[in-house]
């Protein structure tokens, strides 16, 4: 095994397979890309050809502003392998957003999963994480420290029905800020729709739109077709990040407002966020469940990206798993406000 | 403790004065009388004396979490917060306490629990402090942390604590703000006596609130960065004329960087108390001597200072005596002290705040020629016929010692708390230096997992042959949320080393530092230490061969008798 070669390399354009001559969400212009899922760090625009997730093909399209050429993109359903060249390719549910996928590649005898962005709790929008064992790991690690443990997401979507509802009877609006793609989808498929009508901001409708084939979602008007403010009474919006202190929200009256975001688990990041309250849900893995995720691959070598790399790195290796950080996108570690920037590049 | 612990969720989450009122108004209404003491002691800032060490703390909560020490500190440079890390720490997945028990009130949690650590030993107080985190929902832990560490904080003034007492008791906030005053011992009987309609409660040491001055550059128009618009002189005195009226109805004097005081003489007996509500009797016997020659009576509010060879001393110099636990002859000789008295609170036993500055001035002046003792000194008025001529005398405040002037109305009270309109300060532009940041590391609260501390540096020697840059000053701020973003984003994309939480980063970025005051130091590589420093703008403008070097800095440095 070890006299074998890395079945993956990182190189200046992201990780590279040389056996079968393709990157796994490279961060520049390749020949030929795998990918993860449709966030902006993640999928890079202007490949020639992209292999996808079949859930999350639409999306991915949405996302790639200048359209490729509809034979570029080859989507393949979850578990289905592709043969690459002679390396075998397959995608394998990773419950980050819709069509999010570990990307496992098999090549003489050696397994290698790249988990790109994923959470293990199950939700309504995506299909559910599907743990794959394998000879080395490449996981991210956003959340890799452990104070994130979140809860379980019936709490806290209890929490944010209490929320809206209490300012419903105040003839309030709630405004909940999430990110457009993958975090307003899972926050309007899991709030109490009895409550009140639901409105959404245009980033997230459109995305609203490529979910819709794979998905069902309850109804939520987009907000420019509404002209009387009155209707916003009560009501939840659903808008992203960015649209907080900008003149779009003048439109809503007296409201409240609340993030969603694991980030929101500290107090100084909520307080940052300059909104009325912040709710603990994150499409990430927690602390414990990278831990768990890392032990059951059975991986015997672990690379770590994607946010707390060398943190998490460290705390495998005095574990006794062999692990190293390797380097991110994005120079550096990334946080709250890189991801957000990065995301709504293209919301 | 839960009810309290949802009174901080609710302080924490707003940011709206009216709605932090009400939060208080309801728990005041529905809180035993304990617990409201014990409330009120920690929402004004008061706390006992840390019963158990930060490190002993961080050690178990590492421990009681199952991990290495170096995680923590990783966890707590991310979180930003002692309290808050060691309480997410102690979450389980679930969100529920290990052990949940009966819940406490905030009084018994504080009295039974809390004030007795200190007499326990050290496995002892661990148990202790394992079995509250143990039984403590969350919330209740993280604000159960804040109690302990001695950070307790939450973004409300001691006026809106008046504000919301006042509205559930009825007594007026002046009544109450004084009954807050001083030392007192939180329970029961405290808040009856606090929020009762008459007390008759003579404690012959309570000082009053200290009566607080706005900054002028809150009324006055200034640059984008918060400065005064006084660069003409001229127009800046027309300025002046406008917002304040003649000059004759103010009366103007130095404003010392000392340590703000009452000095108090009550039936026989004389009490010093800071402006932090400390008393400080023993700390300033030739203040508290000052007492012996005062009428009995007689309350002053002044200014502590550094005095000697008829000059004010640097604060820096009172720096070193505060820090003595033992008040030797040496430091009595090297730092001795006078008391600047500005005004005149309490007379022949009556309160006469009320009355205008200019008898309270009279009075004042000739109490302190009668006393004719060498450490009470009067704090002298500025006198001017004109606006310019005022601010003649203020561009050259630090030729005095002082580092700007106060302006008082003459017709004005003695206030509670921080009033606008009556007294303001005019202090002189900070002194500035140009350097180059250095160093970076993350901060806290709500700039947690943001590098916003800064370490700057100036250059040693010529910049162009062979000079280096030393580390001169930290800062952490001055810059509005869009530049700490982009410093951030820089610091990340530009980091050369890792120390810990520190950061090496590449010396690109100059930025023009403001500080009050300059010292020589010894235990500052570049040989000085500054006062107050802070950031007061990005100069991208300049590349880090501009930025200011050791000597031009040193060349600020005060006199040194």
């Amino acid at each position: 095994m070890t006299d074998l070669p890395d079945l993956l390399r990182l190189t200046p354009a992201g990780l590279y397979c040389p056996a079968g001559d393709f990157y796994i969400d490279p961060w520049q212009p390749v020949p030929r890309a795998v990918i993860t899922h449709a966030h902006a760090d993640h999928l890079c625009w202007g490949c020639a050809s992209y292999l996808v997730a079949a859930e999350g093909e639409p999306v991915v399209r949405l996302r790639l502003s200048r359209a490729p050429a509809p034979s570029a993109i080859q989507a393949v359903p979850y578990s289905e392998p592709v043969n690459i060249n002679g390396v075998r390719v397959s995608l394998h549910p990773a419950g980050h957003i819709l069509g999010s996928a570990q990307v496992r590649v098999e090549h003489r005898g050696q397994v290698w999963v790249v988990s790109g962005d994923y959470k293990v709790e199950p939700d309504a929008t995506c299909t559910p994480f599907e743990l794959q064992r394998c000879h080395v790991f490449i996981t991210e690690s956003t959340f890799g420290l452990p104070v994130y443990r979140w809860r379980p997401q019936r709490e806290v979507f209890a929490e944010i029905n209490a929320w809206w509802q209490e300012n419903a009877a105040q003839k309030r609006a709630s405004v909940l800020f999430g990110y457009a793609l993958g975090k307003a989808q899972r926050l309007l498929a899991g709030v109490d729709a009895s409550i009140g009508p639901i409105f959404v901001h245009g980033a997230v409708a459109g995305v609203n739109r490529a979910y819709q084939a794979a998905r069902r979602l309850p109804d939520a008007r987009y907000v420019g077709e509404v002209s009387d403010a009155r209707q916003f009474q009560g009501a939840l919006i659903i808008a992203p990040p960015s649209a907080n202190g900008t003149s779009w929200m003048r439109r809503f009256g007296e409201f409240s407002s609340a993030f969603v975001s694991g980030w929101m688990q500290i107090r100084g990041a909520r307080r940052r966020r300059a909104v009325d309250r912040g709710f603990v849900l994150s499409d990430h893995a927690d602390w414990p469940s990278l831990v768990q995720v890392v032990r059951e691959t059975g991986a015997e070598r672990v690379w770590v990206t994607h946010g707390y790399n060398s943190v998490f790195a460290r705390w495998l290796s005095e574990q006794g798993i062999a692990a190293q950080a390797i380097e991110t996108r994005f120079v550096g570690e990334r946080d709250d406000l890189a991801v957000e920037d990065a995301d709504e590049a293209q919301a | 403790m839960r009810d309290f612990a949802v009174l901080y969720a609710e302080l924490d989450a707003t940011n709206k004065t009216n709605e932090k009122v009400a939060a208080l108004v309801r728990y005041f209404r529905s809180a035993p009388a304990a617990d409201a003491a014990w409330a009120i002691y920690f929402l004004i800032g008061r706390r006992p004396r840390q019963a158990v060490p930060t490190a002993s703390l961080r050690a178990w909560s590492a421990e009681a979490a199952g991990i290495p020490d170096w995680l923590f500190e990783e966890c707590y440079a991310a979180v930003g917060d002692l309290a808050e890390t060691m309480a997410l720490l102690g979450m389980r997945s679930n969100g529920v306490p290990e052990a949940a028990t009966a819940s406490r009130s905030l009084a018994e949690w504080i009295e039974d629990v809390l004030l007795p650590l200190r007499e326990l030993d050290e496995p002892a107080k661990k148990r202790a402090v394992l079995a509250a985190w143990a039984s403590l929902e969350p919330r209740e832990r993280f604000v159960w942390n804040k109690l302990i560490t001695g950070a307790f904080r939450v973004g409300v003034s001691q006026k809106l604590v008046v504000r919301a007492l006042a509205e559930v008791s009825g007594v007026d906030e002046a009544t109450l703000a004084h009954r807050l005053m001083g030392e007192w011992q939180p329970g029961a009987r405290f808040f009856a006596q606090l929020v009762a309609p008459e007390t008759g409660d003579a404690d012959i040491s309570r000082p009053y609130p200290f009566f607080l001055a706005y900054a002028l550059e809150s009324k006055l128009p200034t640059d984008p960065r918060g400065r005064l618009l006084d660069a003409d002189p001229a127009a800046f005195a027309e300025t002046l004329q406008a917002a304040l009226g003649d000059v004759r109805d103010w009366q103007a004097e130095w404003k010392w960087d000392g340590i703000r005081a009452q000095l108090i003489r009550r039936r026989g007996q004389t009490f010093l108390w800071s402006r932090g509500e400390e008393l400080v009797t023993e700390r300033f016997p030739e203040i508290t001597a000052i007492g012996d020659v005062l009428p009995d009576g007689v309350v002053l509010d002044g200014e502590i200072m550094p005095f000697k060879d008829g000059r004010a001393l640097p604060f820096s110099r009172l720096q070193t005596r505060i820090g003595r636990k033992a008040l030797t002859k040496k430091i009595l000789a090297e730092a001795p002290v006078v008391l600047f008295a500005y005004d005149l609170l309490e007379i022949a036993g009556e309160d006469v705040r009320d009355k205008p500055l200019r008898w309270r001035r009279a009075q004042l002046e000739r109490l302190v020629r009668e006393c004719n003792s060498p450490a009470l000194k009067l704090s002298p008025i500025v006198e001017a016929e004109s606006w310019e001529a005022l601010g003649r005398w203020q561009r050259r405040s630090r030729e005095h010692d002082a580092e700007g002037l106060m302006l008082k109305r003459l017709d004005s009270a003695y206030g509670v708390g921080r009033i606008v309109g009556d007294w303001w300060k005019w202090k002189v532009a900070p002194y500035t230096a140009d350097a180059v940041l250095i160093y970076a590391q993350a901060g806290h609260g709500r700039r947690a997992s943001l590098f916003t501390d800064y370490t700057f540096a100036v250059w040693d020697g010529d910049p162009r042959d062979g000079g280096r840059l030393v580390p001169f000053a930290k800062a952490y701020s001055g810059l509005t949320d869009a530049e700490i973003r982009r410093v951030d984003a820089f610091i990340r994309a530009n980091t050369l080393e890792k120390f810990g939480p520190v950061r090496t980063v590449k010396p690109q970025l100059v930025f023009e530092l403001g500080f009050e005051g300059i010292q020589r130091s010894s235990r500052h590589k570049s040989g000085i230490a500054v006062r107050f420093p802070r950031i007061l703008r990005l100069r991208d403008d300049k590349r880090i061969e501009d930025a200011d070097t050791l000597d031009t800095i040193r060349a600020l440095l005060p006199h040194e008798p």
